[in-house]
């Protein structure tokens, strides 16, 4: 394992420290906004990884929703508190569900995978509405979390819930960033490009896109429980696909080129969301829609692209040879 | 007996009511390979559009009759405006393109539709029962059916031999089907295939406008049918098999009658049910019952 | 020389039409061979067979002694057998080294790696010789569909040459390149495949490039094989002349260009 930090790295990793800062220096209700938004920012990432590979998962909030009803269900029936084990208890749900639909979804592509990844999360939406024990379609609450024995209350909770929220998003999207550049990662790259050729280069492309799946379902599902616990609450709007839809505009507006583009698009969305939703309510789903369909046409690769506008061609070592047999 | 007659009559209904919601989006994605998510957008103008005058007709007090006229001509117009303007306004700029990035337009585009309902009709509901028990009821061994729901299975038995024919039958359908094989060719064979892009999308419009217009007198129209919709609508399709109208049909009736099945015998399933159909279909035909076929790559 | 693949009877049936039928081939270690062979006559849906892109409707395709009929594709080029395509199979939209590095990465993998970096200096530099092997390391940094056919070709062929293979399927290298560039195209490209002991296999439609170059050549018809043996005798075969190349080609033409250019 590379002991060398790239760019994008360094810099989730010096934002760390101002990040858990906010908490300490910002109003109440900022906090409490950008707390959550990590948790949705993680869900936005399991998007971007496998838009990578060119698949577009409208069902996300499958696995946003798994994680949050894991520890739910864990705190609610079994009365257990530990953050530890709640987190867990969401990662564990989300491995098991992630790995045996892996073996369907893996073989579609294109409009198919959306399609059924869109399809599942409404099964779930629908089971979910259904059980009156979780509360049907109002969903049930939180207690708040202890760690490891450790009971803190108040203001001493938040801020513990919201440092450690803090230091996984940043661990997982290090994590992430590191998968985008492994061979599984650039499988994916050439997935979305061609995979017939992925095949005869010799190997699976089914295998990365489960694998890749997966891991999303790990980092959404994380992302849920990190949502639900400050919030205190979990219901089945969690896995609609209108909600599963938001995590694909962001990842629009944002781009794939970076693992900090959805992070910070969601960050700006959650923060226009509070004024449009109080300004106009009947016109933020358009305000998000004409904004989609601008990036489609103007800003095919998102937001992220502007920063990083088409650099020419680079040199690298090797290409000054001269040509051959000219 | 009963209960088979029931599943019957139920599951015969749904399936009416899930055709007339899906043709309209199986025309689109045959003919234009556009999986239009929008088509909830259009469904819950339709809704609304019908809900909403006879809603206004009704309060004049003249004869009810006449609010049956009403339903498809709210469909009509609703379905025409806004088709026309999505097609000509966004979507010929982009055909061509990647069919995930369509669905992504076509994913704003329903977000667009949502708010314009709500602002034009805000978000009350709206209630138009009157089309509904105008005819009365009717009742087959002793269980009572409302002959509005006979109007809806055979207005989609209607719908699916209009289109039957007119694909199959008349020139303009044979050049349809030229289209969808292959819309290249067709371009250089002088079929004008911009006329029928714009034809056949106003006409999934309108289809998918109808469908929430014969809906609307059943239901109380709220914002979010659009959105419900949808999911329903491409489990249908995908069951079929995109593109194929004979497919919708054929998906519509076994989502229909394995819905109505659950209602009476397990009725915890019946949310879902539609979903455990289509995994049992994906799980045999991945493409769904009559996929269109695709060519070799290399 | 021995054998490395044996094709026994094979047959390609879709539906009525027999794509490919009695098939029997043997390649022996580092020989090069031309298929010859009219559009649908059944040459590359012998490549797809082999390299399990279709699975024979019957008969069987052994390599180094092993039954592959039906295996997958991945597995087939892990075992030593590669192709490239009519239509070079390549990432559109990443630069020509990074098609080059993906190929590299895989082929350097045996189990799914996820956290760690794929690319480093060293595999840079191995992905530079290979393109330089090919005369096509200028073009490293630039996006293949801003590239012109001919190199693309070549990166479609470099790609497949990763996986060091012992028999290499090159199907139709040198539709695309221009008249005048092809028997250059071509040199550029034999002299690469030499440095190694592959054995290649190249579906042509020039005769020229056929007789210059290999001096095996396997015809076939309407999913047959109409003759297979040495080159010459090959293209005189009244058959071969009848149904494949037609009898208009002037062999002495041809005979005076080839021995110029011959290796």
């Amino acid at each position: 394992m590379t002991k060398h930090l790239d760019r994008t790295e360094i810099g989730l990793l010096i934002a760390l420290p101002f990040l858990i800062l906010v908490a300490f220096v910002l109003p109440k209700w900022i906090v409490n906004y950008v707390h959550v938004s990590m948790g949705t920012v993680l869900v936005a990432l399991g998007v971007m990884i496998q838009m990578r590979a060119g698949l577009v998962s409208f069902g996300q909030g499958l696995y946003f929703c798994v994680g949050g009803y894991a520890a739910g269900m864990m705190a609610k029936f079994l009365g257990i508190t530990d953050f530890f084990v709640l987190l867990a208890s969401g990662i564990i749900a989300a491995l098991i569900l992630s790995g045996l639909l892996g073996f369907l979804l893996r073989r579609y592509r294109e409009i198919f995978y959306a399609m059924l990844t869109l399809a599942v999360s409404m099964i779930l939406f629908g089971l979910l509405s259904s059980i009156e024990e979780l509360g049907s379609t109002d969903g049930f609450n939180l207690p708040t979390p202890s760690y490891l024995g450790w009971n803190p209350e108040g203001e001493t909770s938040r801020l513990t819930l919201y440092t450690l929220t803090c230091v996984i998003a940043v661990g997982c999207a290090i994590a992430l960033n590191r998968f985008l550049k492994s061979p599984i990662g650039y499988v994916n790259e050439a997935i979305r490009e061609n995979e017939l050729r992925v095949e005869y280069l010799g190997t699976s492309a089914h295998q990365a896109v489960h694998l890749t799946y997966v891991l999303a379902a790990v980092v959404s599902a994380i992302g849920g429980v990190l949502w639900a616990l400050p919030l205190g609450h979990v219901d089945p709007e969690m896995t609609n696909w209108t909600t599963s839809g938001q995590f694909v505009f962001v990842s629009i507006l944002s781009g794939t080129g970076n693992i900090a583009a959805p992070m910070i698009g969601t960050f700006i969305l959650e923060i226009v969301r509070v004024y449009a939703v109080e300004f106009s309510p009947n016109t933020w789903q358009m305000i998000l829609g004409t904004v989609m369909l601008l990036t489609i046409i103007f800003l095919p690769k998102g937001l992220w692209s502007l920063l990083t506008k088409k650099k020419k061609p680079k040199k690298s070592a090797g290409a000054k040879a001269p040509a051959a047999g000219e | 007996m009963l209960t088979a007659t029931a599943i019957a009559v139920d599951g015969l209904g749904f399936a009416a009511w899930l055709f007339l919601s899906s043709v309209g989006l199986t025309l689109i994605y045959g003919v234009m390979r556009i999986l239009n998510i929008a088509h909830g957008g259009f469904y819950a103008l339709g809704a609304y559009s019908s809900a909403w005058a006879i809603g206004l007709y009704t309060a004049t007090g003249s004869t009810v009759a006449l609010t049956f006229l009403l339903i498809p001509l709210a469909a009509l117009i609703a379905g025409a405006i806004a088709g026309l303007i999505v097609e000509r306004g966004v979507l010929r700029f982009m055909y061509g393109r990647d069919e995930v990035l369509m669905v992504l337009v076509t994913y704003a585009i329903f977000l667009i539709l949502e708010d314009v309902t709500k602002l034009i009709w805000g978000t009350q509901s709206y209630v138009a029962w009157q089309p509904a028990f105008y005819f009365g009821t009717v009742e087959i061994l002793d269980i009572p059916y409302t002959v509005y729901k006979f109007i809806i299975i055979g207005t989609a038995m209607a719908v699916g031999l209009a289109l039957f024919l007119v694909l199959n039958k008349t020139r303009v359908g044979k050049l349809l089907l030229v289209v969808i094989e292959d819309r290249e060719i067709s371009g250089a064979l002088g079929i004008n295939v911009t006329l029928f892009f714009t034809v056949t999308f106003v006409v999934g419009a309108i289809l998918g406008a109808l469908g929430g217009a014969i809906t609307a007198p059943e239901i109380s129209v709220s914002p979010g049918i659009g959105a419900e919709i949808i999911v329903l609508s491409f489990a249908v399709i995908v069951i079929g098999g995109m593109g194929s109208i004979g497919g919708a049909m054929i998906g519509a009736l076994i989502v229909g009658f394995a819905r109505a099945a659950s209602v009476h015998l397990y009725p915890p399933a019946e949310l879902f049910s539609i979903y455990l159909v289509m995994a049992a279909v994906l799980a045999v035909k991945p493409y769904g019952l009559f996929a269109l076929a695709e060519s070799r790559k290399i | 020389m021995t054998t490395i693949l044996e094709t026994k009877n094979l047959e390609m049936k879709f539906g009525a039409v027999y794509a490919a039928k009695d098939v029997n081939i043997s390649i022996a270690s580092g020989e090069v061979m031309g298929v010859i062979g009219s559009n649908g006559a059944g040459k590359t849906t012998f490549v797809n067979m082999v390299t399990g892109y279709l699975t024979p409707t019957s008969g069987e395709i052994i390599y180094r002694g092993k039954s592959i009929t039906g295996k997958a594709t991945r597995d087939i080029t892990r075992l030593g057998i590669c192709r490239s395509f009519q239509i070079p199979q390549l990432f559109p939209e990443l630069p020509v080294i990074e098609n080059v590095l993906i190929a590299l990465t895989i082929s350097k993998q045996d189990k799914p790696v996820l956290f760690k970096p794929a690319i480093d200096r060293s595999l840079e530099e191995e992905a530079h010789k290979l393109l330089a092997r090919f005369d096509i390391d200028q073009y490293a940094d630039q996006e293949i569909q801003t590239l012109p056919q001919g190199v693309r070709k070549l990166v479609d062929i470099a790609m497949a040459t990763v996986a060091e293979p012992d028999l290499l399927f090159l199907d139709e290298p040198t539709s695309g390149v221009s008249a005048d560039e092809k028997m250059d195209f071509m040199r550029i490209l034999i002299d690469a495949l030499k440095t190694t002991d592959t054995a290649v296999l190249f579906i042509e439609h020039d005769m020229e490039i056929v007789e210059a170059f290999s001096p095996r050549c396997v015809a076939f018809y309407e999913g047959t094989i109409l003759a297979d043996g040495p080159t010459a005798e090959v293209l005189e075969n009244d058959k071969v002349r009848e149904f494949v190349i037609g009898s208009e080609f002037h062999r002495e033409a041809a005979k005076e260009t080839s021995n110029e250019e011959a290796i």
